[in-house]
């Protein structure tokens, strides 16, 4: 295990800054039933980064992702969002405050039609600004655009994962959790969406918490980065920092540059 | 790479010759099942005899032709089934990718296209059709008092479609809104002596509140958990009426319930009655017809406020629970109001049916409201295709009506002889053609949801699709 130490990051605008990350997770513990899935978690994403986190099958990552979100909740430990607490809050309640999330597996509504997913996305917002937010995210996927009027769950799999970032980009979010959204999907497809992901970040200022298999991609485009093994944070650094560090080499990069 | 494209090229080829051996093997199978099923069934007639012993009376030939029935209608069906797959394998499905981009009307919004205009004039002019067919209004009133029975079912069907076919909540018990509805009526009119108007909207109250209170308990659960908590919930409703006697009269009901008035003046044939007030002659079918517009505009009622809903926010959250529950919560809903909220309005149209039934009968007993009723009002949003309003209204015309027509099967006599009764055969053959119909429909008869925004860009979007050829 290398001792990347925390956050000299390459990228000096958030080394500098010395406030308070936009959604602070600290000494998280989650459980399934008596089965402890993360075992105290500590993790920062500072406003305007994309961070993120990579790990083997059954890490936790998107259990830490789902924590977030308050479903399951976490039995210790504490999640601060934007200077609240929303450790203990609804989900329903924590997507209100401009936190969004592409869960695993899409999760979109098969039998409704994308321009109808994309409507339950503004849900929050009660549609205010929809047509605008809309042309938006048609500008960012025209593949969605073409397709408004199809069932989302007759849509390829890539098409799928684009309406399921669509429809989160929806509420207008500050902070945009995405879980693997390269899954399953072909080289070129994956290198549009994080095409997407930077666009996002570098001109709207979006913030991203990605959490990724595809180990590579990810550390490229993220500023930082973290690494999960068995519910718990082993290394953390900048992008640049992991890729280069040989045990994350070993772990996850093996024959990964695809 | 090169084998396996002769066999995709050979495949479509080899479909037309169909393996007929495998069918035929499979239609005699099904022939010999219901064989075994005739036997104990089937194949003997007991009658007492006048020295009160079983006399067994063979019917084999009966048999022979139940089993012959069987093996034509699985050959029937096989040879279908195979030549539509074969045709399907011959083109390929224009469904897969265009179906909702290209701009043909799907089946639901083709039916709701001429089957909506055509349902709704016949449902308006009906006691007129009726009374023509009949020749006079007199002689029309059990094709009206049909018509009353099955518009309820179809006001059921539409209230319990918000819950089932909408939000996706399975409920079992729908049956004990529509009681609660009922007795609110019978209760309120007998005690504190209100009229109806006032009733109703109490009564949908009153039933809203209790699907708030099935919701509370029951929200954690999903599918086959929640349909049993509801099916429980209908039945302590039932076993509480027939059992606190002092509030609801018990097994015995409530009777002389106050008949329905036209807002104010009752259909009798007195001085103030609404014959005279309108200077007409005085009959009873204009109670009857009355009774029938009521239920038709409730019904109309609860369908257009379903539309109107699909169409707002707490419509879509219905269907996107449906869907998928933790995206939902995800997204911001709060799925606690939104499972209520379908609850109790879906509630809320039971206790209007229920205390339209209860003015209509004037007379209500727990008998009304057993778990059969509930079935059948599932059955309806089944077989209609959940969510889609007009299935639902046609299948509430067939399970309704089809039973009934069903009594005229008088033609059967010279096939199985003179004692065959129509009625001991009724239900058979409606199970049966219900089992046939979920083999042609599996899901439903408009299985297909129509989107709730249609926009005007759609010709558009497809016109540039097919000059970049994506189509
Ligand atoms: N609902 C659940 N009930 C019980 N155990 C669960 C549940 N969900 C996840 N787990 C367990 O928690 C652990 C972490 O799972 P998680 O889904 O967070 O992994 P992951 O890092 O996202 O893996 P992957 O990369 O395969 O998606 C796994 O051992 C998994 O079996
Ligand atoms: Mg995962």
């Amino acid at each position: 295990m290398s001792a990347a130490t925390p956050l000299p990051a390459d990228r000096p605008a958030f080394a500098a800054t010395g406030r308070t990350p936009l959604l602070s997770v600290r000494g998280v513990k989650t459980f399934y039933g008596n089965i402890i899935a993360l075992k105290g978690v500590d993790l920062d994403v500072n406003e305007g980064e994309i961070v993120t986190l990579i790990g083997a099958n059954g890490a936790g990552k998107s259990t830490l992702m789902m924590t977030i979100f308050g479903n399951p909740r976490a039995r210790e430990g504490s999640i601060t969002y934007a200077g609240r607490d929303i450790t203990r809050m609804p989900t329903h309640e924590i997507a209100r405050l401009n936190l969004a999330q592409s869960p695993e597996g899409r999760r979109i509504f098969p039998r409704m039609t994308v321009y109808e997913n994309l409507q339950m996305g503004a849900a929050v917002n009660g549609g205010a600004h929809f047509a605008q937010d809309l042309e938006r995210v048609c500008a960012l996927f025209p593949r969605l655009k073409e397709r408004l009027h199809q069932r989302g769950g007759t849509m390829s799999g890539g098409e799928q994962q684009m309406l399921a970032i669509a429809r989160a980009l929806m509420s207008r979010p500050r902070l945009l959790l995405l879980d693997e959204p390269s899954l399953g999907l072909a080289p070129l497809v994956v290198k549009q969406i994080f095409s997407v992901i930077k666009d996002l970040n570098e001109r709207d200022g979006m913030t991203v918490f990605l959490v990724e298999q595809n180990a590579y991609h990810a550390l490229k485009l993220a500023h930082r980065g973290y690494v999960m093994v068995t519910g718990t944070i082993t290394m953390s650094g900048t992008g640049r920092q992991l890729l280069d560090d040989p045990s994350v080499k070993a772990a996850y990069l093996e024959g990964g540059r695809h | 790479m090169s084998a396996p494209a002769p066999a995709l090229a050979a495949a479509p080829a080899a479909r037309p010759a169909l393996d007929l051996q495998a069918i035929l093997k499979d239609a005699l199978l099904f022939a010999l099942v219901t064989f075994g099923l005739c036997v104990p069934v089937v194949a003997y007639r007991t009658d007492l005899s006048s020295t009160s012993a079983l006399d067994l009376t063979p019917r084999w030939g009966l048999v022979a032709i139940l089993c012959g029935l069987v093996f034509l209608a699985r050959l029937a069906q096989r040879l279908i089934l195979a030549s539509r797959d074969a045709r399907r394998a011959l083109t390929p499905s224009p469904r897969q990718a265009t179906e909702a981009v290209d701009a043909t009307p799907n089946a639901a919004q083709s039916v709701s296209r001429f089957g909506l205009p055509l349902f709704l004039g016949v449902a308006l002019t009906f006691p007129l059709l009726a009374a023509l067919g009949t020749g006079g209004l007199s002689e029309s009133r059990y094709w009206i008092d049909l018509g009353i029975l099955i518009l309820t079912y179809v006001m059921l069907g539409w209230g319990l479609n918000i819950v089932v076919g909408l939000a996706g909540l399975l409920d079992l018990g729908y049956v004990a809104f529509y009681a609660v509805g009922a007795y609110s009526y019978a209760l309120l009119s007998t005690t504190f002596g209100l009229s109806f108007w006032i009733c109703l909207p109490l009564a949908g109250l009153f039933a809203a509140l209790w699907g708030m209170i099935l919701g509370f308990p029951v929200l954690r659960l999903r599918g086959d958990y929640l349909a049993i908590v509801t099916l429980a919930f209908g039945e302590i409703i039932r076993l509480v009426l027939i059992n606190w006697s002092d509030f609801s009269g018990g097994a015995a009901g409530i009777s002389s319930i106050p008949r329905i008035t036209f807002f104010g003046l009752p259909f009798t044939a007195d001085e103030d009655g609404f014959a005279a007030s309108l200077g007409i002659p005085f009959s009873p079918m204009h109670r009857v017809v009355f009774l029938y517009y009521l239920i038709l505009v409730l019904a109309l009622i609860t369908n257009l406020v379903t539309l109107r809903l699909r169409r707002l926010p707490i419509g879509r959250a219905w269907e996107a629970l449906r869907e998928d529950e933790i995206a939902c919560r995800s997204l911001g809903i709060n799925t606690t109001n939104t499972k209520l909220t379908a609850f109790a309005l879906g509630a809320m149209f039971g206790g209007f049916a229920g205390s339209f039934f209860a003015v209509r009968q004037s007379f209500v007993s727990p008998e009304s409201f057993n778990f059969l009723e509930s079935a059948i009002i599932l059955a309806i949003v089944v077989l209609g295709g959940m969510g889609s309003q007009i299935g639902v209204a046609i299948a509430a015309v067939a399970m309704v009506g089809g039973p009934e027509l069903l009594r005229n099967l008088d033609f059967l006599k010279p096939v199985f002889g003179e004692h065959f009764d129509p009625n001991e055969y009724r239900l058979l053959l409606f199970g049966l053609a219900m089992v046939v119909m979920m083999i042609w429909r599996p899901r439903g008869l408009i299985s297909e949801r129509s989107p709730s925004v249609v926009l005007k860009e759609r010709k558009a979007i497809s016109g540039s699709l097919v000059k970049e050829g994506h189509g």
